[in-house]
């Protein structure tokens, strides 16, 4: 194996007023040819700037302190922009996080392709190349898709354009940022293979940068886990997985969802929803041309029994959280019965509806826009009560019991959602929920924006004041793992329709539809569970 | 409050931009003592350049004083760029809100009107409905109002749209809240800033528009305006250069002023958004 | 947009126009209606003579003793055949006016447009590239400046300075009075006439454009694809030209069409001071003479200028941007 990067005791220095002095502090890793190396880190490690600092993209508000980067046997801190444009692209290339604004919206992505061949002067290669460059990446058709602008391309199809172009002149080192991260689980499944296999048949190095030990099972030879801009355990795939040292790899690894069904209490039939021939269809169009119908929920009925947790599973554009809508009625569906204990809340007016408000609650997905930024916490929690008529002591009281259920001080009443991190903010969305009481929870994706230690946290709280509640809850989710470890029945989506609805491990243990065994098949790291360690953290 | 003021005078020239705007409102307030009686009056020979006969900026083809002329004119300057920019903003924010808050056909129908305005050529309507109306305090005010409000009617259909689908009013709706209460609670709060910052925006370009308005003769023939002023220099301008040039600082500064306050007022408002004007990722 | 489509597009966008079109029409017939006193009297009184006879001459020409919508329909399929109405001032038919003075409305927009998008987006750009240096800063005060100037005392300062003082340039006309002139002498004498109005009108529309491609250039230049271009070794020049530019002209496309309507009406406030014989002072004469008929003729031409303008926009940024029939 030939060494193809070294970065040693690299410092890059945050701006004044940063919240550490720091971006990147004392990092030293290696990649050899021929091997994958994932460097694994929470929001804000500092695993991106590492790799922009080895690629020399580098905003210019940071800067190298100290440290080294050697590529390819040659220092490369010193190196002109110029000598470093010249080796971007060619020796080493990136695919970056986000493929819808990854690729210029104005240019046909062959062309884009063909740049990179251009500006290192293999444009003439360029007509022959990107067809057999996005054939290569599994792009069907590459003569007219070449032809194509990005808009009309999938997410996936963006990403396989993004990876193509990286490869486009066999690059020694591909630069991975998290590209994956905004792809469903079944195309991030097809890409991690994609880049797999392309390094293996190239012999690339590849140091890929992710936040899931899932997709770190999946992939990587070598980790490297990162905290605070500081390398705190690295050492091979299998160790790091199964024996972790340092606390905080402890701490991520434990936060892992296990993917076991927790014990269940017994459920009795006791239906508290039940859903019945509910149809959504969305018109797109204007005044003149064809009107593109989706139907986004069809065929999706289901039963929800006291004190019980349906998980509402499916990809993005499955329909789970429309039907989680017209529950709430945010969204409101042409058809179909939606029966509250029995009473159908589908044709009620909005007055009509009043009583139901304070029975059926829903928890929110993005802790940053759930909020109203210019509410103070107590606020936003008592204005739910006082709307339905209790009185403004009786309103705070429970708010303030519920901040102790949430675990956040009653201080936190008087305060603004923007002096409070992700993580507590979901927990103020949770109490603003139960301060009215419910009986039926909505949970839609509400951990999906967390860091994963801090979704263990929101997991294990929703959890206990499930069991303290006796709460019916309907859980919507993108990661089976959340979905096994909190569920009790699971009803998988897809294209608007419930394509398999059973018992937790009956669904997990021996799917029936095919798009369910798929489902399954894609969860990355499926082969590794993760090792159970005693709390450290 | 106190992020809000250690912000703004962050910015230099926004400070710079309220002192000169408190000094002209000032000079508006004071007009009537320091220049008591009518600026329409004779008060010295007719054509005296600055600092002759007494008068610090010259008299006009009458013998009227220019500096009377500009403390009094800014009274009219400032009332019909405030007023018309309080009624513009009454069109443009309700027919906005109406049109994000509601969406679909009642969205389709206030966007095509609004697009219908943008279309006009606005000062020539302003022209046309000034000269029909016949002109007057009023019929300016009108006549700016109509042509000022499309701008405000975007901004806010388009916050408001945003807002609508944001988790915390959807999270409001499930809460049982009235859609008034969502409205002005949860909605307006949060599509406030950037209507504060295009109010101060609209003022100055109202103050434009009627300076415009009275150059070309169509101003409140009653009322003493910095427009009529340098309207009524032009035909003099190779012998009396003072009558049109000091009116038209006085048009300049006020109406930088405004810009700056805007500009000030926008990185107040939005911190995060000043902090990355440097480059920063 | 695939060229195919283009006609398709095409044919939407003209209907669109022609109903805006015919939108200010009525637009127009209902102002003359909502004026004080009925139109007769005005057009009367403008025209000088307002005897009884005069007037109920007027009422039947117009239509007046008609119901409100049987006038609509005069006074539509009047536009319709281009007659715009008769200027009892100047004893002219407006269409005819209006048809003598458009040559040099366009001619003065024409070169103020141009000179303002040119110069603008140029400062613009050289201040995103320079951000936060002090060339930045000259530009944005200048920006800043020209914006905060009334447009007609721009003007006038032009004048006072270089027909005035220096005695460089001449201060009003289109051409020279009283001296004979050929070929290329012609086209530098408009020149030399036009160079102080097409600055007076450009440097506000200078101003703004600077400031919005200046903006657009930060905000483009921050974006995932300028990125993505930079990672695979495009040199910085090519970035800005094929990357950051081309996706800056979208906005800038945007705002030039809805800009068009104020530079149209900007040219009557500099058509005033320079005595330029456009529209623009036509409508300032219609305005001192109470020429109600004319001012009408005025706003139509000047709006179908501008639908005219927006609709070149419009295909301009169709061509451009492969996403317009997505959102259309």
């Amino acid at each position: 194996m030939t060494r193809l990067l070294t970065v040693d005791s690299l410092t890059v220095a945050l701006p004044q007023g940063a919240d550490r002095p720091h971006a990147v502090e004392d990092l030293s890793l290696h990649l050899d040819a021929g091997e994958i190396l994932c460097v694994v880190g929470e929001s804000g490690s500092g695993k991106s700037i590492t790799a922009n600092t080895v690629m020399g993209l580098l905003p210019k508000t940071l800067k190298v302190k100290t440290g080294t980067v050697t590529f390819e046997g040659e220092p490369m801190l010193g190196l002109s922009a110029e000598a470093l444009r010249s080796r971007r692209g060619r020796r080493m290339a990136m695919v970056f996080q986000e493929p819808m604004t990854a690729l210029n919206p104005l240019m046909r992505v062959g062309d884009q392709i063909a740049e990179a061949l251009q500006v290192h002067g293999k444009g003439g290669d360029a007509r022959a190349r990107v067809p057999e460059l996005l054939a290569a990446v599994n792009l069907p058709d590459p003569a007219s898709l070449a032809k194509m602008h990005p808009f009309r391309l999938s997410g996936g199809q963006r990403q396989r354009v993004m990876i193509a172009m990286a490869l486009a002149l066999e690059p020694a080192l591909l630069i991975a940022d998290e590209p994956t991260t905004a792809l469903d689980v079944t195309t991030q499944m097809q890409i991690l293979r994609l880049i797999r296999e392309i390094q293996a048949r190239k012999g690339m190095g590849v140091m890929f940068i992710t936040h899931d030990f899932g997709v770190v099972a999946e992939i990587a030879d070598r980790v490297a886990v990162m905290q605070h801009g500081r390398i705190v355990e690295q050492g091979p795939a299998a160790e790091i997985l199964n024996a972790p040292q340092h606390p905080y790899t402890r701490k991520l690894i434990a936060a892992v969802p296990h993917g076991d069904a927790a014990e269940k209490a017994e459920i009795r039939p006791a239906p508290v929803l039940v859903m019945k021939g509910v149809e959504k269809t969305y018109q797109r169009g204007g005044w003149f041309g064809a009107k593109a119908v989706v139907r986004a929920v069809h065929n999706a009925d289901f039963t929800l029994n006291k004190g019980e947790t349906l998980g509402l599973v499916g990809e993005s554009g499955s329909g789970k959280s429309t039907l989680a809508r017209c529950v709430v009625r945010l969204v409101e569906p042409e058809k179909g019965e939606i029966l509250f204990h029995g009473k159908d809340l589908r044709p009620l007016s909005r007055q009509g509806w009043l009583p139901y408000r304070k029975r059926i609650q829903m928890v929110f997905q993005d802790p940053y826009a759930s909020l109203n930024p210019r509410r103070k916490v107590g606020d936003a929690i008592t204005e739910g009560p006082i709307t339905h008529g209790v009185s403004a002591a009786e309103a705070r009281e429970r708010a303030l019991d519920l901040l102790r259920l949430v675990k956040l001080d009653p201080s936190a009443m008087e305060r603004y959602p923007h002096e409070f991190s992700g993580g507590q903010r979901q927990r103020i969305g949770l109490a603003r929920a139960l301060a009215m009481q419910p009986e039926l929870l909505i949970a839609d994706e509400p951990v999906s924006a967390l860091d994963v230690s801090v979704q263990a946290q929101v997991l294990d709280l929703l959890a206990e004041i499930r069991q303290r509640l006796g709460l019916t809850m309907l859980f919507i989710t993108h990661d089976l793992r959340v979905a096994a470890q909190i569920c009790d029945r699971i009803a998988v989506m897809q294209r608007g329709a419930i394509v398999e609805l059973g018992p937790t491990a009956q669904v997990f243990g021996a799917p029936q539809h095919a798009y369910t065994r798929a489902l399954l098949d894609s969860i990355p790291g499926r082969d590794w569970t993760p090792p159970a360690l005693a709390e450290t953290a | 409050m106190k992020d809000f003021w250690r912000n703004f005078s962050r910015n230099r020239g926004a400070v710079v931009g309220l002192v000169v705007l408190l000094a002209v409102l000032i000079l508006a307030v004071l007009a009537p003592v320091l220049y008591p009686g009518s600026p329409w009056d004779m008060a010295g020979m007719p054509f005296a350049p600055p600092g002759e006969d007494g008068m610090l900026l010259g008299t006009d083809s009458l013998g009227r004083d220019v500096a009377a002329g500009i403390a009094h004119g800014a009274r009219v300057s400032l009332l019909v760029g405030a007023v018309s920019t309080v009624a513009a903003l009454a069109i443009g924010v309700s027919l906005g809100a109406i049109a994000g808050y509601l969406g679909g056909i009642a969205d389709d129908l206030v966007m095509r009107f609004t697009e219908f305005f943008q279309t006009i050529p606005s000062f020539v309507l302003a022209i046309l409905l000034v000269a029909i109306f016949t002109p007057s305090i009023a019929s300016i005010v009108f006549a700016i109002a109509v042509v000022s409000w499309p701008p405000v009617a975007r901004v806010v259909r388009a916050e408001f749209l945003s807002l609508r689908s944001r988790e915390f009013v959807q999270a409001s709706e499930v809460l049982g809240k009235s859609r008034l209460s969502i409205v002005i609670g949860d909605i307006l709060p949060n599509a406030l800033s950037p209507i504060v910052v295009l109010s101060s925006l609209m003022v100055a370009s109202a103050i434009l528009l009627e300076s415009a308005l009275s150059f070309l003769g169509l101003g409140d023939p009653n009322m003493m305006s910095w427009g009529f002023l340098i309207g009524s220099g032009r035909s003099v301008i190779r012998m009396a250069w003072w009558m049109s040039v000091f009116p038209g600082v006085a048009i300049f500064l006020t109406v930088l002023s405004l810009n700056l306050v805007g500009e000030g007022l926008s990185d107040a408002l939005n911190p995060r958004l000043a902090r990355n004007r440097g480059g920063k990722p | 947009m695939e060229l195919s489509k283009l006609p398709g597009y095409l044919l939407g966008r003209l209907v669109k126009a022609a109903i805006v079109i015919l939108a200010i029409v009525v637009c127009n017939f209902f102002l003359i209606h909502a004026a004080p006193g009925d139109p007769a009297s005005i057009i009367a009184g403008q025209s000088g003579a307002a005897d009884a006879r005069f007037l109920e001459q007027l009422r039947a020409q117009f239509g007046l003793d008609q119901p409100l919508y049987v006038q609509l329909w005069i006074y539509l399929k009047g536009v319709l055949t281009l007659d715009l109405g008769f200027s009892h001032r100047q004893q002219v038919a407006v269409a005819s006016l209006l048809w003598d003075r458009l040559p040099a409305t366009l001619l003065l927009t024409g070169a103020a447009f141009v000179f303002a998008l040119s110069v603008g987006v140029a400062m613009g750009a050289l201040a995103a590239l320079r951000v936060g240096t002090w060339g930045d800063s000259i530009i944005t005060v200048l920006a800043l400046t020209f914006y905060a100037t009334p447009l007609f005392w721009v003007g006038l300062m032009l004048v006072l300075l270089f027909s005035v003082t220096l005695e460089w340039l001449p201060s009003f006309g289109m051409a020279s009075v009283g001296v004979d002139l050929h070929g290329i002498d012609v086209v530098l004498d408009v020149a030399k006439h036009l160079l102080l109005p097409a600055l007076t009108l450009g440097l506000f529309y200078v101003a703004v454009y600077a400031r919005l491609s200046r903006a657009t250039m930060l905000e483009v230049a921050d974006q995932d694809f300028v990125k993505t271009a930079r990672a695979k070794g495009v040199p910085e020049g090519r970035i800005l030209r094929r990357h950051i530019l081309r996706n800056a002209l979208l906005p800038i496309i945007t705002f030039a069409g809805i800009q068009a309507g104020q530079l149209i009406g900007g040219s009557i406030l500099v058509e005033t001071v320079f005595a330029w014989p456009g529209i623009g002072r036509l409508a300032f004469e219609a305005l001192l003479a109470r020429d109600y008929q004319v001012l009408m003729g005025v706003f139509f031409c000047t709006s179908v200028m501008v639908v005219l303008f927006n609709l070149i926009t419009d295909l301009l940024y169709a061509v451009v941007d492969p996403r317009v029939e997505v959102s259309a």
